[in-house]
């Protein structure tokens, strides 16, 4: 190249060569500052939303699901705050962190939770142990592991226990209502569960709370009609009862007779509801209103009184019971002695079984029948509680002569613990039927007349002698106190028939007889230790529980002659 | 040979701090600017760590300290060192791919037991100083000849650097060299050749000259929400982190992609995004005047250097400044694919930035070191 072309071309590089560059650099900064604009004013909006999904979480908030209360306010069923451990699987096995001590706390194997969290490391969310305690859940978040968090939960508490677990029932683990009172009443208990936004960054912990979406409504108290002492005492002497006569179960209902309330009601066998790990299905059940059995004898009084108000029988009627021995429709139905001609009060007392068969076939115009569906048999009692039996009654008025016979000492058809002692409340008060309530109820809700006042009254009065030295229900006796009640020994339906050997003893009763305050039914199923009639196994049950009750409730007395007669012989003896 | 026409006669007007310090109070100004807005993005970044924010002041320290010495270097003497500084450059290099110690899966640093030392940093400055002394021992333009030994200057340690592999540092470095050579003059039709030669072997360097993961990067460039949790997951987040900071950002200390973990390498190569979720455009708008300013002083200074070997070296160096800023703001943005490139005196870490504000103080003494004209 000539120097002079040299020079030109030097030249010409001062001109052309910044020039090209200058254009192109300002062309390169303008598309970044093209990015940045369209980044940050035009996509703003999208990418802002983006980032807010990315760490903008709403959670919910739980509930503090309303506590269940006796009727005095003392607590049968009580949430409280526990910390459930939770991780993100990724991160957590990401880390490469040590889990022994994560483990250990959290009372798991190591490898197994390992395992668990392998098998769910595509998911985000794996709980670890739920239901921890507040103290140890500390301790767990101490160990600073990635992708592990807390979630606040509720757990229930039961501070009586198995005495309330039939009538309460449980929570399952999210705290809803699975069985008893709290599954019919779980909208009421449960409350509404709040929400709120909150920050959370990769590793999905919580970094602080924006706002508040809504906030938890706390679940409503439900003050039960139970009376937390007389449920600990029924359930102890039933217990102890079961126990004693070897019995695959019992149940016992108490309840208020001005007001319809369940005041007590326990089951045997029970569990704990606090720690169900153990607890078999069977003994979950609230037989009380669950199971229905043929209630033999107990029914007598209903069909005297349905003889009595339909004029058919009067009160100074008499059965003749000779031989003691009857046969209907080829089956024999036998007293336990021949008890000759006896009046209505004796063929309760003796619990005649021929004298009712008699009364049974004589009746006309299906009034016992009648009475029985006045009285709600064959029709669940109206609680509403979870898994409640109707019991059965035939649809019909029965016509063959067995069947007659039979329903009137109490076979073909069956009632539930809680019918029965209905009915026996609603004897005690003067033929009027209240609605069962497990609720504590402020006044008395009007009840239905389902039989004559003066019936009802002169069947009390009929019914005391079944209690008396000669009834068959003398250890239902209570010092002090007047009562009424009848007995039952049913033989146990089985597969082809009657069981021999199989007995559903009953004692089903009222006190005071004169101004009647409570009813009870005893039931105690299967006694297998020898004894098996009503007033052997189930009427001391009522004699110690309507005891201690009349106690606590402070009920005056109505028989204080013989009281004083007992007090002055005991005073003799000393 | 340099046209300055009639002014070749007048003084130089130089300030005292130019005189005796050889600093250039235009670039040093913006510098300390840039420096202590990088320290108050960083102090956010690391959630207010103080520990962190003081070794990157003792970092800064450094780093000026290593521009103030080279600002007393005449350009005749970096003009000397330069082959010398070039030779070294490239033996260290070889030698980090046999006893180069690892870490993430790249072999970059030279383990002296109380430091490390990461060889093609040096090459950033080595080699354009290697280029620009050979090419100015000729008369400018470059013939073929010059133009083919230059090619094969830069193409030995970008070669090397590549290996490591580190792609982005060898992008910086062959770039510092190709800008003193289209500086010298290399023709146009050259130029269009050459671009036509790297299109055309891009499908080669995809199926023979890249890496998995490189080319894992560039898929993933093109469309990141093919892997949003994996490689795609950086730019995903780093483009929340900007645009959810609109214009004027969520303020200071308030970014919640990057306090909340969501962005990746927040101190370091992109920082950028941390500043654009907590200034907004207004910030990021700041920040690209800055170095719009830094870039054009350096430019002033290459054109009014004395030499060509200052001159090319200088508007080198300049280039390259945007190199860096344009390729890391341009990767978190998600223009570009993501190499591991700093953003320059505002992200977390040393050895690059030593380098940086050692090409500085090489500005500096250009511009320094000027004599007077005689005629």
């Amino acid at each position: 190249m000539a120097p002079r072309a040299q020079q030109e071309e030097s030249q010409s590089v001062v001109l052309w060569r910044p020039t090209l560059l200058l254009v192109f650099f300002v062309a390169l900064a303008g598309v970044l500052l093209w990015r940045a604009l369209s980044l940050q004013i035009l996509d703003r909006e999208f990418l802002q939303n983006q980032g807010d999904a990315r760490h903008l979480r709403v959670v919910e908030m739980p509930a503090h699901r309303g506590a269940v209360t006796d009727r005095y306010g003392d607590p049968l069923a009580l949430s409280s705050p526990v910390d459930s451990v939770w991780a993100h699987p990724g991160y957590l096995l990401e880390s490469g962190a040590d889990l022994t001590a994560l483990a250990s706390l959290l009372g798991l194997n190591e490898r197994t939770m390992r395992r668990r969290l392998e098998a769910r490391s595509e998911r985000e969310f794996v709980y670890l142990r739920r239901h921890l305690s507040p103290d140890r859940a500390a301790q767990v978040m101490e160990l600073g592991l990635p992708g592990v968090a807390l979630q606040r939960e509720y757990r229930r508490f039961y501070p009586a226990g198995e005495v309330t677990a039939h009538v309460l029932g449980f929570t399952n683990i999210d705290d809803r209502g699975q069985e008893g009172l709290e599954l019919s009443f779980d909208e009421w208990l449960r409350g509404e569960p709040g929400a709120k936004r909150v920050l959370r960054d990769r590793l999905g912990r919580r970094v602080r709370d924006v706002e508040s979406l809504r906030e938890p409504r706390p679940g409503n108290t439900l003050a039960l009609s139970i009376d937390r002492r007389l449920q600990y005492l029924a359930y102890r002497e039933l217990k102890a009862a079961v126990r004693e006569h070897g019995a695959r179960g019992g149940s016992l209902v108490l309840l208020d007779v001005k007001t319809g309330e369940v005041l007590a009601m326990v089951n045997q066998p029970s569990f704990n509801p606090n720690n169900r790990t153990n607890a078999q299905p069977a003994h979950m059940r609230n037989r009380a209103v669950t199971d229905a059995f043929e209630p033999g004898s107990t029914v007598k009084p209903l069909l005297i009184a349905a003889a009595l108000e339909s004029g058919q029988l009067r009160p100074d009627s008499v059965i003749n019971t000779s031989p003691g021995v009857m046969r209907v429709g080829g089956h024999t139905v036998r007293d336990f002695r021949d008890y000759g001609t006896i009046d209505l009060s004796t063929l309760l007392n003796r619990s005649s079984t021929v004298g009712a068969a008699k009364v049974g076939l004589e009746l006309e115009d299906d009034v016992f029948w009648e009475l029985l569906v006045r009285f709600g048999f064959g029709m669940t009692t109206g609680t509403g509680f979870p898994g409640e039996s109707a019991g059965s009654l035939p649809i019909v008025p029965p016509r063959s002569a067995i069947e007659r016979a039979t329903l009137s000492y109490g076979y073909g058809l069956s009632v539930t613990p809680l019918q029965l002692a209905q009915s026996y409340a609603t004897l005690a008060a003067d033929g009027v039927q209240r609605p069962i309530s497990f609720l504590k109820l402020e006044e008395a809700p009007d009840g239905e007349q389902v039989l004559d006042a003066n019936v009802a009254q002169l069947l009390r009065e009929m019914m005391e002698g079944v209690a008396g030295s000669q009834g068959t229900g003398r250890r239902a006796g209570v010092s002090g106190y007047r009562i009424a009640g009848k007995t039952g020994t049913a033989k146990k339906s089985i597969a082809g028939g009657y069981a021999d050997d199989l007995y559903v003893a009953t004692f089903a009763g009222l006190a005071p007889a004169s101004r009647p305050r409570l009813a009870m039914a005893v039931v105690i199923d299967e006694p297998s230790a020898g004894a098996y009639y009503g007033g052997q196994v189930a009427a001391p049950v009522f004699a110690s529980v309507m005891t201690g009750a009349l106690r606590l409730l402070n009920v005056p007395p109505d028989d204080l002659p013989a009281l004083d007669a007992h007090m002055a012989s005991r005073g003799g003896a000393g | 040979m340099l046209s300055r026409g009639p002014s070749n006669t007048t003084f130089l007007k130089q300030t005292w701090i130019q005189r005796n310090l050889h600093l250039d109070e235009t670039l040093l100004g913006p510098l300390l600017i840039l420096a202590l807005a990088g320290l108050a993005v960083l102090y956010s970044a690391f959630d207010q760590n103080i520990d962190a924010i003081n070794r990157q002041i003792i970092r800064l320290g450094i780093a000026f300290g290593v521009m103030l010495v080279l600002a007393q270097i005449p350009p005749t003497t970096l003009r000397r060192w330069a082959p010398w500084l070039f030779a070294v450059s490239v033996a260290t290099l070889v030698a980090v791919l046999f006893i180069g110690v690892e870490g993430k899966g790249a072999k970059r640093w030279l383990d002296f037991g109380v430091f490390r030392f990461q060889p093609s940093e040096v090459m950033k400055i080595a080699l354009p100083m290697m280029v620009a002394w050979y090419l100015s021992r000729y008369p400018l333009p470059p013939n073929w000849k010059q133009i083919a030994i230059s090619l094969f200057i830069v193409l030995v340690p970008t070669a090397l650097i590549i290996r490591q592999p580190d792609l982005g540092t060898s992008l910086l470095v062959a770039a510092s060299g190709l800008f003193v050579l289209y500086l010298a003059g290399l023709r146009l039709r050259y130029m269009i050749g050459a671009a036509i030669a790297i299109v055309g072997s891009a499908p080669l360097l995809w199926y023979f000259g890249m890496h998995d993961y490189q080319r894992q990067r560039v898929l993933t460039f093109l469309n990141p929400e093919r892997d949003p949790l994996g490689a795609g997951y950086h730019i995903i987040q780093s483009k929340i982190a900007l645009g959810s900071g609109g214009t004027y950002g969520k303020g200071w200390l308030n970014g919640t992609q990057s306090h909340l973990e969501f962005l990746p390498e927040r101190h370091t190569d992109f920082v950028f995004a941390v500043l654009g979720e907590e200034f907004g455009l207004f910030g990021v708008i700041l920040l690209l005047l800055l170095y719009a300013f830094i870039i054009g002083r350096g430019l002033f200074i290459a054109v009014n250097a004395q030499d060509s070997f200052s001159r090319l070296l200088a508007g080198s160096l300049s280039l390259t400044f945007f190199v860096y800023i344009f390729v890391n703001a341009g990767m978190v943005s998600g223009l570009l694919p993501v190499v591991g490139l700093p953003l320059p005196l505002i992200s977390y870490g040393g050895t690059s930035m030593v380098t940086l504000m050692a090409a500085f103080g090489i500005l500096m003494s250009i511009h320094t070191h000027r004599r007077m004209w005689s005629s």
